[in-house]
């Protein structure tokens, strides 16, 4: 039992981690920008694609700073001349905007390295096994990408709430009539933030790719979670992000670890009326559902606090 | 005068377009070309493409050309009714389609319902991949042929190799909550209880469909199952990130799997470094040590640069030239009845035949593990340096199961 609970809460911590590396990014455009970036998934496969390309070439630590650089232009870009455009019609267009540039990129991305997942690998340096505990191991490499976490989580924290960059960032979010008449170039600091958030999500494909598939769908299959994460933690707060991805790395994998099922807990049905759909539903275990349950929060939160764990608006 | 130009403008090239129908047997290769599912689909595309080449250069069947012609289901059933509508519009007599049971069951429905509306325009459909044992008992029809081994079959060969190797002692199941995963661990568990009663079945998970991003915790379960195999029919992502988690924790279990060799999953075993410890069940194999589909192996590869996923389409489509050379026509009709109870020399050596019963096609079935190479193992997957390397044969004999199958006859 010692045993279960301990793998899981590491498990647990691991994955909440992974989750937070990739919300992240999506986080900072969020509410800084304002802007719900349905990209944010693409730039992230971006990323991973970009990171498999230079690890091939330059190795992967180069790759592990270039990666997210080139993510990150190509952000600042999309704002440059995408969103600044559309921003004027409003957030629906906005919206819209990035809902075409996820299927874009997919297709282009495919286009380039085809449908089939490419050779991505842990770099050696990191692959070895860090510790063991109850004879399983857990790699170096799973730490890195908690460590990573961690400091791009103090780092933003730090830079959004103790610097003067933070303050005008904010600002012009809610005021940027004001900030722009003392002096400071609003779009452009849209444009450094909307880099900033796509570069993010770059290094989080970086690091996820080589745990992960890295494959033209990726951005597809992991895209709804990340949404899950921001909505529960709550639209635009960091922290509310850092806490969601943990409670439901956790929540998902001591789920997987329970059998348990109606049947467990109420005792069998009558079998006479052989297999129907209430029987069915009455032999789900909680592990089977696992996987599902992030998106039952999700709208369990919505119904009893609209505005998330953390948020401090509703929209 | 114009109006009379117009109109042969118009005709002539319907005429022409008639007459040339006539010389070619045009297959509808009705499968993902976008989407999730495109990264198969286009590898079973290609192999269809250069099978009908081999074939119209031995002067196609019975003097006419043979052509695939595709069409996008994105791997939805509904979407791959319309594609067989435009299909049969176009032309088309035989459908051939087989990523997703989901889609095969929509389809074999389909056909069997055209064909008893419109009489003496038969199609047949030809299931390469579709694997759910239903397609040929309680929902079987005349008009589907099956030359992949159903899900059941496999089982029933694997349980058959498992009886022989006492070191198996307390097997785990996974699978994905769908029909298929389904199936799997149903027949898993009665055929295992039924051939082996002393081996333990120490856990059966269902996890969703495509949704698991981390499977560490299934594999904590595992380990802590204290089991010494595990037997999944996981595909796509599923089965590489639960190799990969799996590797990661440093689990030592042997992987008895359906398809570890589907795209991407001898590059995500290759990144686990699990040598010889993922087994797989196929029809064939590139390393299977028949001579002739290992030089086929060769040719194949050289041209279509990637390796012969689908020796049954091979067998598929020689098997629909034999059959129409039998009932020397290509009309859907005469070629059914003539493959019926038609035996067969398959690529890899041995015979199979496409039981009348049922249009389920029994042939031999290898077990194989994917590892380092052995000398006379001239193939490797995805350029990974790792190949298949063959560890048992199970025979057509070992290699059958009985079927419900009640068809309705034309």
């Amino acid at each position: 039992m010692l045993e279960l609970i301990v793998i899981s809460t590491l498990n647990g911590v691991l994955f909440g981690m992974l989750l937070f590396l990739l919300s992240s990014g999506l986080t900072v455009i969020f509410s800084m920008m304002g802007v719900l970036n349905f990209a944010h998934a693409s730039f992230y496969m971006l990323g991973a694609f970009f990171g498999f390309q230079l690890t091939k070439w330059i190795g992967f630590w180069p790759a592990f700073v270039l990666a997210p650089l080139l993510v990150g232009a190509i952000g600042m870009a999309v704002e440059r001349y995408g969103l600044r455009n559309t921003h004027k019609h409003g957030h629906v267009a906005e919206l819209l905007l990035t809902f075409g540039l996820a299927f874009a990129i997919e297709e282009i991305v495919a286009m380039i390295w085809g449908r089939s997942p490419v050779d991505y690998r842990v770099p050696a340096l990191l692959d070895f096994p860090a510790f063991t505990i109850f004879s399983t191991n857990y790699p170096a490499y799973k730490i890195f990408m908690l460590a990573v976490s961690v400091v791009i989580f103090v780092a933003l924290l730090l830079v959004l709430r103790r610097t003067r960059v933070g303050l005008i960032v904010q600002a012009a979010l809610t005021h940027p009539h004001m900030v722009g008449h003392l002096g400071h170039n609003v779009g452009r600091v849209f444009m450094v933030v909307f880099g900033v958030g796509s570069a993010l999500a770059g290094l989080a494909g970086v690091i996820a790719g080589p745990a992960l598939v890295t494959q033209s769908d990726m951005a597809a299959a992991l895209g709804p979670i990340l949404f899950v994460v921001i909505v529960f933690g709550g639209l635009g707060s960091l922290p509310g992000a850092f806490v969601a991805s943990l409670v439901i790395g956790l929540v998902q994998t001591f789920a997987v670890a329970l059998n348990g099922s109606l049947a467990s807990v109420f005792g069998p049905l009558d079998s006479a009326g052989g297999p129907s759909a209430l029987s069915d539903i009455w032999n789900v275990t909680i592990a089977q559902v696992a996987p599902i349950i992030p998106y039952l929060l999700l709208v369990i939160i919505l119904i009893v606090r609209p505005m998330g764990l953390m948020g401090t608006r509703e929209s | 005068m114009r109006r009379l130009i117009l109109a042969a403008a118009v005709i002539a090239p319907m005429l022409g377009h008639a007459a040339r129908a006539e010389d070619t047997v045009k297959i509808g290769y009705i499968d993902p070309l976008s989407g999730g599912g495109a990264s198969v689909g286009e590898g079973g595309l290609k192999t269809f493409q250069y099978l009908a080449d081999e074939l119209n250069a031995k002067g196609g069947i019975l003097g006419r050309k043979v052509e695939i012609v595709p069409f996008d289901n994105k791997t939805n059933p509904q979407e791959a009714l319309v594609q067989a509508q435009k299909a049969i519009d176009a032309g088309v007599r035989y459908i051939t389609q087989g990523n997703g049971s989901s889609v095969g069951l929509a389809l074999e429905d389909f056909v069997t319902k055209y064909n008893t509306r419109n009489p003496g325009k038969e199609v047949l459909y030809f299931n390469y991949a579709a694997v759910d044992p239903a397609m040929t008992n309680e929902k079987c029809s005349y008009w589907h042929f099956r030359w992949d081994a159903s899900s059941d079959i496999k089982m029933e060969a694997l349980t058959n190799y498992i009886k022989d190797v006492a070191s198996i002692k307390k097997v785990y199941l996974i699978n994905q909550d769908y029909s298929f995963g389904q199936s799997v661990r149903s027949d898993a568990r009665k055929m295992l209880t039924a051939k082996r009663p002393d081996v333990q079945i120490v856990g059966d998970e269902l996890h969703p469909l495509l949704k698991v991003t981390d499977f560490s915790p299934y594999i904590a379960k595992i380990k802590a199952s204290g089991a010494d195999s595990v037997i999944t029919g996981n595909w796509g992502q599923d089965i590489a990130l639960l190799l990969k988690a799996a590797a990661d924790a440093g689990l030592k279990v042997n992987w008895y799997t359906y398809y570890a060799g589907g795209a991407g999953g001898p590059t995500a075993i290759k990144q686990t470094g699990l040598d010889h410890q993922v087994f797989q069940l196929t029809e064939g194999f590139a390393n299977s040590g028949h001579q002739p589909a290992m030089d086929y192996e060769k040719a194949f590869r050289a041209k279509v640069n990637m390796s012969l996923w689908y020796p049954r389409a091979v067998n598929e489509m020689r098997m629909f030239k034999a059959a129409a050379e039998k009932a020397n026509s290509v009309e859907p009709v005469k070629v059914a009845a003539a493959l019926e109870d038609l035996k067969f020399e398959v690529l890899d050596g041995g015979t199979g035949f496409m039981r009348k019963d049922d249009h389920q096609f029994f042939q031999p079935i290898y077990i194989s593990s994917f590892g380092k190479l052995a000398a006379n193992e001239p193939f490797d997957e995805e350029n990974t340096g790792w190949g298949w390397h063959l560890v048992s044969k199970v025979d057509t004999p070992q290699a059958m199961v009985t079927t419900t199958c009640k068809m309705t006859r034309p």
